[in-house]
């Protein structure tokens, strides 16, 4: 279990990954704000407490790998690259344009990306096959692949289910953002999965359920995760689409939207004050 | 010795660089044997993975490989890996521009048996028009060896369409040979035939019978689809009186439209392609006589020859 002033830490750390999200997003621009802030937490906690990854020695090959299966929430690992040293803050203003270096989704360009993501369903396959390729070199290295809830209905997150099972990856940490909307709509409206961990539990998997905002728990769990032998492990986070920013809060109308002046300025505002409350 | 057969030339030749590179893995959707990856799987069990009849979950997987370092070969039939996986393919694998090589076995019409389902007629168009894929196809199985020899230092993926069945020996064993390399295998000034896999055998073919009607017929063996030696199409499409282009894959998308792709803003002879028309393939009792039905034959080509000379 992790000490309250690390736990501390972490929960600051998101707070700032926020703010990077919303200054990058900025005002006017279409951008995938919800399942980026519900991420915060998440993202926090494996880039600046649990993955063994040096920013200065980024292509290690033992390095712990993160991937992002929902590819189209990037500006959330956009945000963790640049508090890592990794992308220049000058930078997050060029998200999703021609002269900026970062692109709407996951590009082999943007220093700390390792793949190619954002085609729904693929990232949990190219966790596999790296934990499978790292099995063979001897590496320690564990690979973590956040998935969105709404992507679960992608065939393919359960034919690697299937094969990370069937090859006892435990090297291999699956999180589930389950903020609970998509697109256009709730989950359970538009594409109900019930069930989700049995799901999980009978496709061979080693199941937890924690809540993605709780740093500790996060931690505690993705800790779990790593001492479980002969089985891959997935994390069902329960989070809120949009957390940390009171009117983008679960609903899908913030999933990929863009913000007036005073949304900008509202949600930093909001945001700095979650973070004053960690001091 | 070896084999005619395209796929044990295949598998023989993986067996080999697995031997050569630690790094080469194998994944397999249940098609092991029609692949013949199953060589490997007998020689480097613990870097061959049988991941299943997933054919997506597979393409992304090698993706995850190669991107921690590996040199994956992936297995399908070429309809499944080209076409049921082409989007994990795109995006995963050459998006990304990595060094992932996929074996689509079985590929044109070659599975006759199995019919439209099972047989590739478009999935050269495909891995043509998708950025950063070289696109291989051996005439014979000396130079499938040759091609695999190659795959260890090729950057970026490649998709090696392979035959079924054996085919005749056509291309020199002892010439070099280079991935890109558009090969003149017979001489000739009156008919240039550009021709890929199995149909290069059928040009020669079509080149003996002209030449008892004294027309003399240049063949040429483009075995790298793309990036295509553009210089060399030029410099062998010139100076004679009719081009044809020979393929067993659909007219669209293929071989021809390379070919004609290459020779814009160039004045060249009158072309035809030889191939097959817009439709999906169909179940027969053996390869011959389904090649015939489309029209991909020695005849053919030398019927095409002779009527585009003649101004028809």
């Amino acid at each position: 279990m992790a000490k309250p002033d690390e736990i501390r830490r972490i929960e600051r750390i998101a707070c700032d990954l926020r703010a990077n999200v919303v200054k990058m997003i900025g005002v006017g621009k279409v951008g995938h704000i919800g399942g980026s802030c519900s991420l915060g937490e998440i993202a926090a906690a494996l880039y600046f407490s649990k993955m063994k990854f040096d920013p200065k020695d980024r292509t290690n090959k033992d390095r712990d790998r993160f991937l992002l299966s929902k590819g189209h929430t990037v500006p959330i690992q956009y945000a963790a690259l640049i508090e890592l040293g990794l992308i220049p803050r000058e930078d997050i203003g060029g998200l999703k344009t021609l002269a900026g270096k970062l692109q709407g989704h996951p590009d082999m360009k943007t220093p700390g990306m390792e793949a190619v993501t954002g085609s729904l369903g693929q990232g949990l396959s190219i966790g596999v096959g790296m934990a499978l390729a790292l099995r063979c070199a001897k590496s320690p290295a564990r690979v973590y692949v956040v998935m969105g809830d709404g992507e679960l209905a992608e065939g393919q997150i359960w034919e690697a289910a299937m094969a990370a099972a069937r090859y006892k990856l435990d090297s291999l940490t699956g999180i589930v953002d389950r903020n609970r909307f998509q697109a256009t709509g709730s989950t359970k409206d538009i594409f109900d999965i019930p069930n989700l961990e049995d799901k999980w539990r009978a496709f061979g998997w080693n199941v937890l359920n924690v809540d993605g905002h709780n740093v500790s728990a996060v931690l505690d769990a993705l800790d779990e995760a790593s001492v479980t032998k002969g089985a891959p492990t997935v994390i069902v986070a329960e989070t809120v689409k949009g957390k940390g920013i009171s009117f983008a809060e679960n609903t899908a109308a913030f999933h990929n939207a863009s913000l007036t002046e005073a949304q900008y300025d509202q949600a930093l505002a909001e945001i700095a004050q979650a973070k004053r409350k960690l001091q | 010795m070896t084999s005619p057969n395209l796929r044990n030339a295949y598998g023989e030749s993986l067996v080999r660089l697995g031997k050569k590179d630690w790094r080469v893995t194998a994944l397999e959707a249940d098609l092991g044997k029609s692949t013949q990856s199953v060589m490997f799987q007998a020689e480097f069990p613990e870097r061959y993975f049988q991941m299943g009849i997933a054919e997506q979950d597979m393409m992304s997987t090698a993706a995850g490989m190669a991107l921690a370092g590996m040199i994956p070969f992936v297995h399908s039939f070429a309809v499944f890996a080209t076409g049921r996986a082409y989007d994990q393919l795109r995006n995963s694998i050459c998006v990304p521009n990595l060094p992932v090589r996929i074996c689509g076995s079985s590929a044109g019409l070659s599975d006759f048996g199995d019919g439209k389902t099972h047989q590739s007629v478009e999935d050269v168009a495909l891995m043509r028009a998708v950025p950063n894929m070289t696109v291989v196809c051996p005439a014979d199985s000396i130079e499938m060896e040759k091609m695999m020899a190659c795959m260890l230092d090729r950057p970026g993926p490649v998709y090696i369409r392979v035959n079924r069945n054996d085919l005749p020996f056509v291309t020199p064993p002892d010439e070099p040979y280079k991935i890109g390399k558009v090969t003149k295998i017979r001489e000739g000034g009156d008919v240039a035939v550009f021709a890929t896999g199995i149909m290069v055998s059928k040009a020669l073919g079509a080149a003996a019978a002209l030449e008892k009607e004294g027309i003399s017929t240049r063949v040429i063996n483009v075995s790298t689809i793309k990036p295509l030696d553009r210089e060399a199409v030029i410099r062998y499409a010139a100076g004679v009186d009719a081009i044809v282009t020979a393929e067993e894959h659909s007219l669209i998308g293929g071989l021809g439209s390379a070919v004609m792709e290459a020779l814009r803003r160039v004045s060249h002879a009158p072309v035809e392609f030889i191939g097959i028309p817009d439709q999906f393939g169909v179940s027969a009792e053996n390869y011959d006589g389904l090649m015939a039905r489309y029209g991909l034959t020695a005849e053919a080509v030398a019927a095409t020859a002779r009527a585009l000379l003649k101004g028809n």
